[in-house]
């Protein structure tokens, strides 16, 4: 076991380097640096004034000189500073975080809550009404951009309601501030939870045929326990690794969500930042959002052994 | 004149009226979607209006345009910071009186050192420089600024400029501290307008407190203004619906959005006016074949500018020359005068004939087309009008084929002359020839996007900033847009409009109807809650 945890460990560095040096190499591919940017809003291009902001900003340095910079910087906790708010990265950065955590774990657990049993309803009640029900409730989950879903959630509020929830400086009272956190949750949530559903459902499938279970049945054990002590704990494996896609997804993919809802987390702010060519943003939350996803992905190794004893990750 | 033009001017006027017959109330924040995230705080350093909006709060001119008065013009100039100006007798000394007792947000004390100060950061003589100046060439014909004592400035110009007070009058033209660096007012600035800097989120929101110690007694009425930073126009129109905000950013509704506004909300006062941004032709005219004066000719005649209008504004754009058309634009010309210009004409018809047969004069035809890459902003405000300019070149045997630049690289493109033809929009923070003419039409200038370069015209340029008379100058500047536009200069294909809409609690605002740079100070602004 402890040999696995340091070879992966190991693994997670080396991601995390590669993953650097990519991001590092992209962000100069793309036409246009910061300085571009800079003029772009003053309408104009003053040669002189632009190659004094890259000289200031340090871009006029080689690549490898640049990029050292930068990992010897996050190696000591150093982040730089934004190019464009000037201020520390770390600061533009972290308060970002809880916003996204937040959306995003609250995403998760209403994909959870909902797809997991649903799934397991609609195995267990296999090519019955609700099933079908349940199965034309996933597909649409599926198939609906979030885009459109969550125009359509906030357009029914103000139909509705005359009231909406996207974030702005101060909501009024507890009841607004909840319902900022989860309708968006919900939004999201809602193709996650349709994917779990799905996988669950197949999944619970093949486990209910299994000779086991039908061992479990015929010795007359409670069927509710059956299906979800005995079944759905076989059947979790793909369930756990979809919850853990999904988790990666949330933590850096709520673009769209974060847009329509006026949210400001991680993923509007890492668009913005790219589209400004802020590079000491787009490299540190890079980095962060790939940290979080190996650790997710090492977090699902470890919870298949413990789902599956059959499972050893040592060898 | 427009049936919407009358109707807007006549709702600014009523709504305007209908404001100031109320008694004002003090407190409350006024909540305000703003469209995007700002490049930074500092108003000299950026070129939109972005900036202005929440940020010209902060600041305060010396001279300002009267805030309730919707068309601005030499007679709506109002004194802020100076409490009265005066010209010498060559007109080549303007002296201020600056206001004693004024205060920074950050305590303290306003002199008129720090006029010369921000104008001579403007002028890029000072060791802390902007970081970007894009309104240098505003200030070239300033020689000198000196102050005498704490209460007095005086602008000392290399030949006499009256419009200099209409350029000091733009939102674009605030005094910043001495004491304060350019970088403290990117990110956290100080000035002595009615709100003061509280934060400014990235991509998030701008908030301003008010300040208890400005300078004009009993304003501002409101406690501060939050501006949450939108930049999906659904969600914030929809939140403006809901009464999320009591603003929308300024002339950002279309006319199909503000048909939608005023079904879901209808108690929103909303006014439509000229954004004086003109939409326009940009051809290089260092790059063969476009170098042949003709080919220009004949690509300004193909121009059907109703059907931009129609197809882009619901008709609701004005067709004009360069300086913005009336009754909103104060030095625009009539349409009959703008009939007689190259492609100006009402016979679209008879126009792409004479522009057929130039282009076959020089060889092109069905069987050759001229095949060109008409470049553009990666921006639908930009990409839209550009198809259409493709359809309409079809006509005289060019072939355009769209080349979508990125943002970023639009204006880099630009100043290296890296296009052949493109499409761009251009906008004036004052409408005063001074500012339209030198900026984007004088030999180097950076603005000056074309490279159209014209010694003569630029002494036209000379002659009619130094006329006193308005008449005069006026028809001075109707002959410098007529030879701008015969000369293919950059051709203007529409000046657009959109609408600004508030909502019932907000008093005290007025849209302005000739810029978009400059209505923003809100210390007369209330809510009725």
């Amino acid at each position: 076991m402890g040999a696995y945890l340091v070879r992966r460990f190991g693994l997670m560095l080396l991601t995390l380097f590669g993953i650097s040096v990519i991001i590092f190499v992209m962000l100069r591919l793309v036409p246009g640096n910061i300085v571009d940017i800079l003029f772009d809003s003053a309408g104009m291009v003053n040669p002189a004034d632009k190659a004094r902001i890259e000289a200031e900003l340090g871009l006029d340095r080689s690549l490898p000189v640049q990029y050292a910079t930068w990992i010897g910087g996050l190696l000591h906790g150093d982040l730089g500073f934004s190019y464009v708010s000037e201020k520390s990265a770390w600061d533009e950065i972290a308060p970002r975080i809880p916003v996204s955590a937040r959306l995003a774990g609250t995403a998760l657990l209403f994909a959870m809550a909902i797809g997991i049993p649903l799934g397991v309803i609609s195995a267990v009640r296999q090519n019955t009404a609700l099933d079908y029900l349940l199965r034309v409730m996933s597909l649409s989950g599926l198939s609906v951009p979030s885009f459109w879903l969550g125009l359509l959630v906030l357009m029914g509020f103000v139909a509705l309601f005359g009231t909406m929830p996207i974030y702005t400086q101060s909501p009024r009272g507890l009841g607004e501030a909840v319902l900022l956190v989860l309708v968006p949750a919900a939004t999201v949530g809602f193709r996650s939870s349709a994917l779990i559903m799905r996988l669950t459902r197949s999944a619970m499938l093949e486990v209910l045929r299994q000779d086991y279970i039908r061992t479990a049945h015929a010795k007359g054990a409670w069927p509710r326990a059956v299906n979800y002590r005995h079944a759905l704990r076989n059947a979790m494996l793909p369930v756990v690794t979809v919850i853990g896609m999904e988790a990666a997804f949330l933590a850096g993919g709520l673009i769209v969500t974060e847009t329509v809802f006026n949210i400001p987390g991680l993923a509007r702010f890492l668009v913005e930042s790219i589209r400004n060519r802020d590079y000491p943003i787009v490299q540190n939350l890079v980095m962060l959002i790939a940290f979080l996803v190996v650790t997710i992905n090492f977090t699902v190794d470890l919870l298949y052994a413990a789902l599956d004893p059959r499972i050893r990750v040592g060898g | 004149m427009s049936r919407w033009a009358t109707l807007s001017l006549a709702a600014t006027l009523l709504v305007t009226s209908a404001a100031v017959a109320q008694t004002p109330k003090s407190g409350g924040i006024m909540r305000a979607w703003q469209r995007d995230s700002p490049g930074s705080a500092s108003i000299h350093e950026e070129a939109t209006y972005s900036t202005n909006f929440p940020f010209m709060g902060v600041f305060s001119n010396l001279v300002l345009y009267k805030q309730d008065v919707a068309q601005n013009s030499m007679d709506s100039i109002v004194p802020e910071l100076a409490t009265s100006w005066s010209w010498s007798a060559d007109n080549k000394d303007l002296t201020f009186k600056t206001r004693a007792g004024v205060k920074w947000h950050d305590g303290k004390p306003f002199t008129a050192n720090d006029v010369k100060c921000t104008f001579d950061k403007v002028r890029d003589l000072t060791p802390d420089k902007f970081r970007k100046n894009p309104r240098k060439a505003w200030y070239s014909n300033v020689r000198d600024i000196t102050v005498q004592g704490d209460n007095e400035v005086t602008f000392h110009l290399e030949r006499p400029q009256p419009a200099l007070l209409a350029l000091l009058a733009s939102g674009y033209s605030p005094v910043y501290p001495c004491h304060a660096s350019a970088q403290v007012q990117r990110t956290a600035p100080i000035g002595t307008g009615p709100f003061k800097f509280v934060s400014f989120k990235q991509n998030e929101s701008i908030t301003l407190a008010r300040n208890p110690d400005y300078w004009k007694p009993g304003r501002p009425f409101l406690d501060g203004i939050e501006y949450t930073i939108v930049t999906n126009r659904s969600t914030a129109v929809l939140g403006f619906i809901a009464g999320k905000f009591d603003m929308t950013f300024p002339l950002e509704i279309t006319p199909p959005i503000l048909r939608d506004v005023h079904a879901q909300a209808p108690a929103a006062q909303c006014v439509t006016a000229p954004l004086n941004v003109s939409t326009n032709l940009i051809v290089n005219r260092d790059k063969p074949p476009f170098d042949n004066a003709d080919v220009r000719r004949a690509m300004a005649l193909t121009i059907d500018r109703k059907a931009f209008v129609a197809i882009l504004s619901e008709g609701e754009a004005d067709i004009g020359g360069t300086m913005l058309p009336g009754p909103e634009g104060v030095w625009g010309m009539s349409k009959e005068m703008l009939a007689t210009m190259t492609g100006y004409g009402p016979d679209i018809a008879a126009n792409r004939a004479q522009a057929r047969k130039i282009m076959e004069g020089l060889g092109y035809g069905p069987n050759k087309m001229l095949k060109v890459k008409i470049s553009t902003r990666n921006i639908a405000t930009y990409r839209d009008p550009a198809v259409i300019l493709i359809d309409h070149l079809k006509e005289i045997f060019i072939e355009g084929e769209l080349d979508v630049v990125e943002t970023s690289v639009w204006f880099a493109k630009l100043a290296r002359k890296d296009y052949a033809a493109g499409l761009n929009l251009t906008g004036n923070a004052v409408d005063d020839p001074d500012q339209a003419f030198y900026e984007n039409y004088s030999c180097g200038s950076e603005r000056n996007v074309t490279g159209y370069c014209n010694k003569d015209l630029e002494k036209a340029f000379d002659a009619q900033s130094q006329e006193t008379d308005p008449a005069k100058r006026k028809a001075m500047v109707w002959e410098i847009d007529r030879q701008l536009q015969n000369d293919i200069a950059r051709p203007i294909i529409l000046h657009d409009r959109k609408a600004t809409c508030t909502g019932p609690a907000l008093k005290g605002y007025t849209q302005m109807v000739n810029s978009v740079y400059n209505g923003y100070r809100f210390d007369e602004l209330w809510l009725d809650r």
